[in-house]
């Protein structure tokens, strides 16, 4: 039997230069006991503890399991280290392994670990010290902790980084871990009555403790899991907890049998004048009235998941109208239309054309974004018919009102809304036509028709059109 | 009037916060104290600092500003009509109680909503004092959330936004029109539209810098919501499907659901009974899989439907599709294990890397995904095979005695 002894319980170079030379000499698992007691074992042999092991490769994840691992309160995380080691030697994919039996259980070891010092790091609770010298006053907090793994030392850079400013020192019955301001420092286990007893805020923060949870949601059996009896010694509000658990059912009671108090009548005044009228059919005057009907319009199911109804924009008196299909996804954000990609490339159509985009009203068949949700993007889906002919409602107004000359219908969308019916664009394209209105009306491809069109020639091809018709149209309503 | 002290009002403005559901302080950019004036750190993951009775996690100062407020909505315990005590902090207690909380390492920052208040953008303004004297008086580099007031200026809510790590606005209700109801003076479009102007100055904010320019300060990273189960009509598919589009339309980090609950002083126009907390909990883990296991919101639930209480989502709509089950552990793709019952994304991850090396037996998947008890009668392993079972007449009700959830 080979006695391996380490200077304290989260020695882990002593640990690993052990390790390191019994693996070296072949020693078996179970051949070795590992211990930090000084007196036991006196007699037993040692192996050297530095130098004579020779070093070896392990995977990079191992020495960082074992790191964590040997913060562990139970006495078997050594031999079980080792143990691994020893095998990693064959199998040096082990780790890689997360059903094997040892791996699974170091795993678990260091899962617990990591569990205590986020514990540490959430239910430390500093007490304000008062000064010692007023005349240079600084804030010194002090806090009393139980973890329930030895971390102290491995949770106290988190301190550190969060509690840059202020002097702290946390005291633990492993040890204790101290801030500067500056500098990191360790000292000897502590006792509790090292620890201030109280602090002025506790009481505040019991307050709060019991004001912010629902009695109707009571479930103790939750709180247990995640906060775990053993903290609750130390949690100045964990002291409140049997009372608030006893009264919660009492009070949803109450909560409850209440009579609900009848609202006074100024009160239901107000919710009258503020709930919304609809907008009157054929009262239409001008195009704020358009734009913000367009808000509340319910002649379609578009506007349950738009953002907003996005109207045309322009001069009041254009006269030229560019009609395109539905706003996009950054059209429904800002509310104005053609701001999108396919906007973008209108607009340096329009440039092209010499075509001012502020001379041109520019709006859109259907006034809110049709789109179904993908993950976190929103896809495009272009309207039926019942939608394109609820919104002509709101086109026609605009047309009416802006009264253009002539109206460039943009994609097939456009064209079913402008001429109440279908029509081949590559085939019509170029062409006016006379509307019942009295508009000329030319139609041409839409822009996001190009950005979706693969064939770079074939795209350069449709751009190109789309400028020619832009031209036209702007000379014809000159 | 009286005044209040300090304690009284912390006791009723925290008391009145109790009801938002949203207390995370996660997704913040990292920062730390080191080389500052103040306090605080994140580090991307927050912690909670306490369990609360109801099972719930206190991460953060959940305050109001104020409980007073202008407007009646049914839901809500401060509507105007209701008869609860009123209290108003000044912007310095809180910035003050923030501090001395977080110092004593009790809370991760400050969650702040507030009842409205002569004018949305009073009140607005008021937050966003608070949140400007712990950035820049104190340099308080801990954690801030805002709730905005949906009708204030888009300047303030922009500025909001450079002093918190998370700004939501309540869709509270799922459905517009009982919005109407509910809550008459709440614009509907009002919430989206602001939604919508956050999702484009949060966008603006990660453009890329153009060389030579400063980066414009720290702005939130992200937006939330909250929407209350159980006050209106809405059925589960409707709710699932409002929330698929939230997150679609406003690069949502997070949509809460709060059952409705009983409140006290509840308006008349309120249904009577609450929905069962279960009904939240399967809400979640539906959004779950639509956020982290491909599921689409269709597949989950249809619109106008509810989800099934008795069983989780996924095992539920395992059992629907029996003809693709039981699926081999040791052959089967990423995809099709995470949309198996029982295995959840770090089990199937641990499966995975598992099975390069060995052919995984019952045990071995018992020890990385922790209990077999659920997915056994999906899933086929060296030593397995469910046979008949995935078919058995009485699956569904094996499946739901074990794990029937006693939340109250
Ligand atoms: S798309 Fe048109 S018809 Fe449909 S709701 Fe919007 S404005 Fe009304």
């Amino acid at each position: 039997m080979r006695v391996a002894r380490l200077e304290s319980e989260i020695d882990f170079d002593g640990w690993r230069t052990a390790a390191r030379a019994l693996r070296a000499e072949g020693v078996r698992p179970e051949a070795v006991v590992w211990t930090v007691e000084r007196e036991l074992f006196d007699q037993g042999l040692f192996p050297p503890h530095e130098g004579e092991g020779k070093a070896f490769g392990v995977p990079a994840a191992f020495v960082e399991l074992a790191r964590t691992v040997i913060l562990h309160r139970s006495p078997e995380r050594f031999a079980l280290l080792y143990r691994i080691l020893h095998r990693l030697e064959r199998q040096p994919r082990l780790l890689d392994n997360p059903a094997d039996t040892d791996v699974a259980k170091a795993r678990d070891m260091a899962k617990g670990v990591g569990r205590a010092i986020h514990k540490m790091h959430a239910f430390v609770r500093f007490r304000r010290v008062e000064d010692v010298a007023p005349e240079t006053p600084r804030e010194q907090y002090v806090a009393w902790f139980e973890p329930a793994h030895r971390v102290t030392e491995a949770a106290a850079p988190f301190f550190a980084r969060r509690f840059a400013n202020m002097n702290w020192s946390i005291l633990t019955p492993d040890a204790c871990v101290h801030w500067d301001r500056a500098m990191l420092t360790m000292s000897a286990g502590a006792d509790p009555a090292d620890a201030p007893s109280q602090d002025a805020q506790e009481e505040m923060w019991r307050t709060y403790y019991a004001s912010i949870f629902n009695p109707a949601r009571l479930n103790p059996a939750m709180m247990k899991q995640e906060m775990p009896r053993r903290y609750w010694r130390n949690l100045p509000e964990a002291a409140l907890i049997p009372d608030l658990i006893e009264k919660a059912q009492s009070r949803t009671e109450t909560m409850v049998a209440a009579q609900p108090a009848k609202p006074s009548e100024r009160v239901l005044k107000a919710a009258l004048k503020h709930a919304r009228g609809s907008y009157g059919e054929g009262n239409l005057t001008n195009l704020e009235e358009v734009a913000a009907g367009i808000q509340v319009c319910r002649r379609c199911d578009l506007w349950r998941d738009a953002t907003q109804g996005v109207p045309g924009l322009g001069p009041a008196r254009a006269a030229l109208m560019i009609v395109g299909e539905q706003p996009g996804d950054q059209e429904d954000l800002q509310g104005v239309p053609f701001v999108g990609p396919a906007g973008q490339l209108l607009d340096r159509a329009m440039a092209q054309a010499g075509a001012p985009r502020d001379r041109v009203f520019v709006t859109n068949a259907v006034k809110h974004f049709k789109h179904e949700p993908r993950g976190k993007r929103r896809l495009h889906k272009t309207p039926d018919r019942g939608e394109v002919q609820a919104c002509r409602w709101w086109l026609d107004a605009e047309r009416r009102l802006v009264r253009p000359k002539v109206i460039l219908a943009l994609g097939a969308t456009a064209v079913q809304a402008v001429f109440g019916k279908a029509l081949p664009i590559g085939k019509t394209r170029g062409q006016r036509q006379a509307l019942d209105g009295g508009e000329l009306a030319l139609v041409s491809w839409h822009p996001s028709f190009m950005l979706r069109i693969p064939d770079r020639d074939a795209k350069d091809r449709a751009y190109a059109e789309l400028v020619t018709d832009l031209k036209q149209a702007w000379k014809l309503a000159g | 009037m009286a005044v209040l002290d300090l304690k009284r009002k912390l006791a009723i403005l925290s008391d009145a916060a109790k009801y938002d559901a949203s207390c995370a302080s996660s997704g913040a950019e990292k920062r730390n104290s080191l080389g500052g004036k103040g306090v605080g750190s994140t580090e991307g993951m927050g912690i909670c600092h306490a369990y609360a009775p109801d099972g719930r996690c206190i991460s953060l100062l959940k305050i109001l500003l104020t409980n007073f407020c202008i407007y009646d909505c049914a839901y809500c315990v401060n509507r105007v009509s209701s008869n609860v005590a009123r209290a108003r902090f000044s912007v310095k207690e809180v910035v003050d109680l923030t501090l001395n909380f977080y110092k004593r390492n009790y809370i991760e920052g400050l969650f702040l909503s507030s009842g409205v208040i002569r004018t949305g953008d009073y009140t607005m303004d008021e937050m966003v004092r608070v949140a400007r004297s712990l950035r820049l008086d104190h340099d308080f580099r801990g954690y801030i959330h805002l709730k905005l007031i949906p009708e204030a200026s888009p300047e303030l809510a922009a500025e909001a936004g450079l002093y918190a790590d998370r700004v939501s606005i309540n869709v509270e209700l799922p459905r517009d029109e009982s919005l109407a109801v509910l809550a008459p003076e709440k614009d509907a479009a009002g919430i989206k539209k602001a939604m919508g102007r956050m999702r484009l100055h949060i966008e603006d904010r990660n453009e890329p810098v153009k060389a030579g320019r400063a980066r414009p300060r720290r702005f939130a990273s992200g937006q939330s919501t909250q929407l209350i189960v159980g006050a209106d009509g809405a059925r589960d598919g409707d709710i699932l499907a409002r929330s698929a589009a939230l997150y679609g339309s406003y690069q949502l980090k997070r949509v809460y659901y709060s059952a409705f609950s009983p409140i006290p002083d509840g308006s008349a126009r309120l249904p009577l009974s609450r929905p069962p907390l279960v009904r939240e909990h399967r809400l979640y883990q539906a959004d779950w899989l639509m956020r982290f296991y491909g599921f689409g919101q269709g597949e989950i639930v249809a619109p106008g439907e509810d989800l099934d209480l008795a069983v989780d989502p996924k095992t539920a709509w395992a059992l629907r599709h029996r003809g693709d089950f039981p699926v081999d552990v040791n052959t089967a793709d990423r995809e099709t294990l995470l949309r198996t019952p029982g295995l959840g994304a770090r089990g199937v991850d641990r499966i995975l890397q598992a099975r390069a090396q060995t052919r995984l037996t019952l045990d071995d998947v018992k020890r990385v995904c922790g209990s077999v008890k659920r997915a056994k009668p999906f899933i086929v392993t060296a030593d397995w095979t469910p046979g008949a079972a995935t078919d058995a007449e009485g699956l569904r009700a094996a499946l739901v005695a074990p794990q029937q959830l006693s939340l109250f």
